[in-house]
């Protein structure tokens, strides 16, 4: 029973993710089939896949930054002023490279004015991120000077949220590379372990030879990055700039999608394939919620029973549970003291 | 010491002060009790949320479901006042009784689960703004006869300014909340858990009460700033109240109390709050700069807080450290 370790580790999300589209496909017969048209794949599934992109992209970043012990609460407010630069650099002639030049150095800055903020003066990272999350609208409605930036004229941009590569959406391709690009950096180098080590205590890690601000500072740039891209998508995707909704409470939708992901919010270990799947499946169940034809106001109390059951499983009382339960081969007493831990 | 504690407090009176002057140096007429009212009617919903909050900060946590609380409150109240004919003081008794009830779970859970409150109250805010959308989706009008009789009740302040009867509510809350935090055995609490939990839970403070009791006043506060919102709107509606957790949280911190905990004053808050009224009254009177401006002047004054505050705590760490040196050199010297 040769079973890779991932899949092992992230059984219990891989096992949600099959009920809920198992659900889905119950609710929507056609939800598994996937046509060709115009060499463009065409379903329900490629659709959970493509709407996921924003919060897929933001999941990277911030799971990353949750390693760390921190937390970005501004990527909602870069993906709004990220979106702006894009349709102001694009409506006022400059060319798509240019433009996607832009918009990625406008999010790396304002990842990095996250990470000089936590890494170099200190700040508790959600209240760091606190001010850009604060002040980002408003950034966002100066660039656009407080109208909705439309570019319907401008394909190549447009291409960028509704186009498709090898009969792939373009938002799949992107958040796909820019997973598999993660991954690759941070578990085929130390850089993984160094952000873990952070995690778990950042003044040990400093003691021991690791470079824990420029790490940081890293690790919120990306952050920033991720936001950039995943606002030039949904600007791309509604072909204009919206200050006010673009990128709206995602910041809440990827911090869960981290968690369901089995990062812990207390830093220190993080699995990036989990959050992919987290994102996965808050999409199908917002994807569900639609075809079943509720309300879409469900998506949050579901998300709140999602969270509290997250909690639960995650807190340390119950793990303290789940570790008297896995040791059976320990003596009785071990046992015990561990179910007194539980109790507590 | 004694002054590093007061010291961003009288940071704030100070950005006060200053936007005060600026404000009437540009428009005279803001030099007016009728401004004044105004500007106490406009954010009394804030401002009585916003009490909460401190008491949640000042304990090292944070609420991020007051903004959901409050659409709930008011879309509870619009509800249950259109369908059913009970008088809306019982309706404010029941609401809450549930907002508290609700405060005080959270605070359980945050307590006996040891999760973090930033994501416990962001489940309460999903949940909060979940159930008010399956209340009702619609702005629902409240044509209660006794709610216009509250707002007609005001207090004729000299110069023509009208004192009404929610921002008389959002004075006594702050009165209620300084006495709370400096004069009774609970805010001592409070600001022992903010200190340091482990400290806190060795020298005896019952730390699961008090966490419990911070929420629940959290969640009570909340629910009298929707009562207070829906007597402003007279309408309840389940989008309303969206980011002003993030209002209240810069009006605590503008009014220097620590994010880490156990440092500030409710009445900083106070100042917080008119200062952010202040930026708005403003922009109002100045009619050509976009309401926006508003958050981005929050920002900039949230981050020169928040860098002062990093300032004094490396500069008393610093002194401490030099105080400890000094004082390990001396017996050597001797």
């Amino acid at each position: 029973m040769a079973v890779p370790t991932i899949v092992r580790e992230r059984t219990p999300q891989l096992i949600v993710l099959v009920v809920i589209l198992a659900l889905n496909a119950i609710i929507s017969p056609g939800f598994f089939s996937i046509e060709i048209q115009n060499d463009r794949l065409y379903g329900s599934l490629i659709d959970v896949l493509n709407r996921g992109a924003p919060v897929t992209l933001l999941a990277i970043g911030m799971t990353l930054v949750i390693a760390t012990k921190g937390i970005d609460l501004s990527v909602g407010a870069v993906m709004a002023i990220v979106g702006a630069v894009a349709a102001s650099l694009i409506t006022s002639g400059y060319s798509l490279p240019a433009t996607l030049a832009g918009s990625l150095f406008v999010g790396l800055a304002c990842g990095l004015w996250n990470g000089a903020l936590v890494a170099l003066l200190d700040i508790q990272p959600i209240i760091a991120t606190l001010i850009l999350m604060v002040a980002g609208r408003g950034i966002a409605q100066l660039i656009t000077e407080g109208v909705i930036l439309t570019f319907n004229d401008k394909p190549e941009l447009i291409f960028v949220g509704s186009g498709s590569f090898l009969s792939l959406p373009m938002p799949v391709i992107i958040w796909v590379v820019v997973a598999i690009l993660a991954i690759l950096v941070v578990r085929r180098s130390a850089l993984g372990l160094l952000i873990e080590a952070i995690g778990v205590n950042r003044r040990a890690s400093t003691l021991s030879g690791v470079n824990s601000r420029v790490i940081l500072l890293a690790v919120y740039a990306v952050s920033g990055l991720c936001a950039a891209v995943a606002g030039v998508i949904a600007a791309a995707d509604i072909k204009g700039a919206d200050a006010n909704n673009a990128g709206l409470w995602l910041e809440m939708d990827a911090i869960l999608a981290v968690v369901i992901g089995g990062t812990s919010l207390l830093g220190g270990r993080f699995s990036l394939v989990g959050s992919l799947m987290g994102a996965m499946i808050i999409q199908s169940l917002n994807t569900g919620i639609l075809l079943a034809g509720f309300p879409p106001e469900f998506n949050l109390i579901i998300k709140a029973v999602i969270i509290l059951i997250i909690l639960i499983v995650q807190s340390p009382a119950s793990q303290a549970a789940m570790a008297g339960f896995r040791t059976n081969r320990h003596t009785v007493a071990v046992k015990t003291e561990n179910r007194e831990h539980a109790a507590r | 010491m004694k002054n590093s504690k007061y010291l961003p407090l009288m940071a704030t009176f100070v950005v006060f002060v200053l936007a005060y002057i600026i404000c009437i140096s540009v428009f005279p007429n803001m030099l007016s009790t009728r401004v004044a009212g105004n500007l106490l009617t406009d954010n009394a919903f804030l401002g009585i949320t916003a009490v909460g909050m401190t008491f949640v900060i000042l304990s090292g946590g944070i609420d991020l479901s007051v903004g959901s609380v409050i659409a709930f409150t008011g879309v509870f109240l619009s509800v249950i006042l259109r369908d059913t004919s009970i008088h809306p003081l019982a309706a404010f008794a029941i609401v809450l009784v549930l907002t508290t009830a609700f405060g005080a779970a959270m605070g359980g859970i945050i307590f006996f689960l040891d999760m973090p409150p930033f994501i416990v109250t962001l489940a309460g805010m999903f949940l909060a703004r979940g159930i008010s959308y399956l209340l009702t989706t619609e702005s629902v009008p409240i044509t209660h006869p006794f709610y216009s009789t509250l707002q007609d009740i005001y207090f004729l302040m000299p110069g023509g300014g009208r004192l009404t009867l929610i921002a008389i509510i959002m004075l006594v809350v702050f009165a209620v909340g300084i006495v709370l935090a400096q004069r009774t055995r609970f805010g001592t609490y409070v600001y022992a858990l903010g200190g340091n939990l482990t400290s806190a839970q060795l020298m005896g403070v019952p730390v699961a009460k008090t966490t419990i009791g911070i929420y629940a006043l959290s969640g009570f506060l909340a629910g009298l700033s929707g009562i207070v919102f829906s007597l402003y709107t007279s309408a309840g509606y389940s989008l309303a109240a969206v980011g002003v957790e993030l209002d209240a949280i810069a009006a605590v911190v503008i009014g220097g109390t620590l994010l880490t905990g156990g440092y500030g004053f409710v009445a900083g808050t106070f100042l917080g709050i008119c200062i952010q009224g202040l930026i708005q009254t403003y922009i109002v009177f100045d009619g050509t700069l976009s309401s926006w401006w508003t958050k981005i002047v929050i920002g900039l004054l949230l981050f020169g807080f928040i860098a002062l505050q990093r300032g004094l705590m490396w500069m008393s760490e610093r002194s401490a450290r030099n105080m400890r040196h000094a004082s390990a050199a001396q017996p050597s010297s001797a």
